[in-house]
């Protein structure tokens, strides 16, 4: 990886009317990188990424690729090739014919235009299928087809926008991992969009969060998995546990948190900060939290009852009341000593980890710091 | 519900016979009859004959009709898959104030008499001082066309998924060479089968031409006046038959486009936001 970024994303700004779709987006992506932008539906993501293939025309800001603007810089003069959601597979011509389609404009002559579109087919595994149509591939080769079609031009950036979407749960998880293959293979950077966590998470080298047209966080998947840095990223990421505790005391970056049950922690501050006195937002994750079986012992432990449990096959969801806790804690157990046999209101001890917790700043506050940048 | 339950279950295909019956069987007598040695048009048949089909070769009114037919259809054709073309993108790609209503009055022809419309279209050219023509008949013709051209290129827009287009400018390809190589190619068959639907409907449409046609008549105005001689009416079923078949020929044609594309595009599409 050189100094330089791949793709510099600086101040952009997108409003649609008085609708403001970005705001202050600002974001460097390494060459080489699998960049995943992950958020719910109308956070942004697409529109950022359709300002980065040109779709979009950002109302102020600038995005550099390889060290160029590509202010004003067309859509097919730009070095970048998109999957698009829908796939877009023109339904006039055959796989071959859909692979070739951007090298038509290239003038290879025919044999070598041939050798790179057999190449790219065999790269995504449909060298056997160049004459079919559209129409007569499942979803998984349509989307095969729309990579080969997009990764045939050597472009310096692959644009994805929920490539993945579409797919059944099996074939999603097979595609995920073909993808990840894929693009360690040719060492383009992937952009992707996306609003399945894990998907972002088992992909990506780096994630950003996007909520309302604002980056939230960028980090990699086990940094922002493991420390949110406010509430709703947490909670978009998957299950955690939220309590309040108050602040008595403030040495350097780590706070010392006093909490309802679960005793004095020690945790690194959030962006936030806090003052002693102050009350701040707390969260654990319920896979952090691990049920006692009789005669097992922990350094730190709850007593609860069950409250709730849902089987998920390999895993069993309980929800445990605490005395105490304004919430009832969710916690997963894998089914490997019969969590999943747990009755309803029996009475069970908990162990946690107190490095596991984390401090969040909410959101609101998040969005004061920011007006004050 | 009562009518698919299995104790009713024999009496549907013997309505269904009598209903095909019905429909067809009085236009399977025109080939019939345009094959028959006889200049009457009774049972039993009196042997087969083509000379009803021959002597439409030498009949100079006849092909005059016909000439006329043929310029006309390919006017209308052209002019109203034309005029759809513009109306059905605006109508599929954009949403502006009013679009729903251009597109009711686009359609509306449809459902006026026609000849209160073949009336109007009278009294407007004879008040304008025009004189009836061809050209008049062409255009009372395209008000007509409009509205099914218009309904076989909506469909076929529909289905057209804008991000074809942003995929081949994203391959690099020029505004014009998406026009050329990505959107023409698969709304073509949509236009193709407008076409072939239009000149079919002016190939045998009656009332406008007849109210508008002036002296030069089309097939159908010319059957029409034939219609008064008993001695010509083999030729006419003759000249009938071969519209019959070449109107279905045709019909056939743009319903296998308008599927082809359907199939095509319902699954590029599917998922598109």
């Amino acid at each position: 990886m050189s100094d330089m970024p791949m793709i510099a994303i600086s101040g952009v700004n997108k409003f649609y009317g008085i609708y403001k779709a970005l705001s202050e987006v600002s974001l460097d992506i390494a060459a080489g990188e699998f960049f995943s932008l992950l958020g719910p539906s109308g956070c942004g993501k697409t529109t950022l990424l359709r300002s980065i293939a040109g779709f979009e025309t950002p109302s102020s800001g600038d995005i550099r690729i390889d060290g160029q603007s590509m202010l004003g810089v067309a859509p097919n003069r730009r070095p970048t090739n998109m999957v698009f959601q829908s796939y877009a597979i023109f339904p006039h011509l055959n796989v071959e014919e859909n692979v070739s389609y951007g090298l038509k404009r290239l003038k290879l002559g025919t044999t070598e235009e041939r050798r790179r579109v057999g190449d790219a087919l065999d790269q995504v595994r449909l060298g056997h299928l160049g004459k079919r149509r559209g129409h007569e591939l499942s979803g998984g080769q349509r989307q095969r087809v729309a990579l080969a079609r997009a990764l045939v031009l050597r472009p310096k950036v692959l644009l994805l926008d929920e490539p993945l979407s579409a797919l059944d749960k099996k074939l999603r998880e097979e595609m995920q991992s073909e993808l990840r293959a894929l693009q360690k293979a040719v060492g383009i950077t992937f952009v992707l969009v996306t609003h399945d966590q894990y998907e972002a998470l088992a992909l990506s080298d780096r994630i950003a969060v996007m909520f309302g047209g604002r980056i939230a966080q960028v980090a990699t998947p086990k940094e922002l998995y493991q420390h949110p840095l406010t509430r709703l990223t947490a909670d978009f990421l998957g299950g955690m546990n939220f309590l309040s505790g108050k602040v008595v005391e403030s040495a350097g970056a780590i706070l010392s948190v006093e909490t309802d049950r679960f005793g004095r922690l020690g945790i690194a501050a959030a962006a936030s900060g806090g003052r002693p006195g102050d009350r701040i937002t707390l969260g654990i994750r319920p896979e952090r939290l691990r049920l006692l079986w009789d005669g097992e012992r922990a350094d730190h432990e709850l007593q609860g009852r069950v409250t709730n449990r849902a089987y998920f096959g390999e895993t069993t969801h309980l929800s445990v009341r605490v005395d105490g806790l304004e919430q009832p804690l969710s916690m997963i157990e894998t089914n490997t000593y019969g969590a999943d046999d747990l009755p309803i209101g029996e009475p069970i001890r908990l162990a946690y980890d107190p490095d596991a917790f984390v401090a969040l700043a909410d959101d609101e506050t998040e969005d004061r710091i920011r007006k004050l940048d | 519900m009562s009518l698919l339950k299995p104790s009713r279950w024999r009496v549907l295909p013997f309505y269904m016979v009598l209903y095909l019956g019905f429909l067809y069987l009085p236009i399977l007598l025109l080939p019939v009859f345009s094959f028959n040695n006889a200049a009457a048009t009774r049972f039993p048949l009196a042997g087969f004959t083509t000379k009803w089909y021959a002597s439409l070769w030498g009949n100079r009114e006849m092909l005059d009709a016909a000439f006329n037919s043929l310029v006309v259809g390919i006017c209308v054709a052209v002019l109203s898959t034309g005029l759809a073309i513009c109306a059905a993108r605006a109508v599929t790609r954009y949403r502006f104030r009013g679009r729903r209503a251009a597109n009711g009055l686009i359609m509306a022809p449809l459902f006026l008499p026609e000849i209160i419309v073949a009336v109007s279209l009278l009294m407007i050219v004879l008040q304008v001082g025009a004189e009836l023509s061809l050209l008049t008949v062409i255009l009372g013709q395209v008000v007509f066309c409009l509205p099914y051209s218009m309904a076989v290129l909506t469909a076929g827009f529909d289905g057209f998924d804008r991000s074809l287009e942003e995929a081949s400018l994203d391959l690099g390809e020029t505004a014009f060479g998406t026009f050329r190589r990505v959107t023409l190619p698969v709304v073509a068959p949509a236009i193709l089968s407008s076409l072939l639907v239009s000149f079919t409907i002016s190939l045998d449409e009656f009332l406008l031409a007849f109210f508008l046609s002036g002296t030069e008549p089309t097939l159908p105005v010319y059957i029409w006046g034939q219609l008064r001689f008993a001695a010509k009416l083999p030729g006419v079923l003759a000249l009938g038959s071969l519209m019959l078949a070449l109107s279905i020929c045709l019909l056939v044609a743009a319903e296998f486009l308008r599927r082809r594309t359907e199939r095509q595009l319902s699954t590029g599409a599917a998922s598109h936001v």
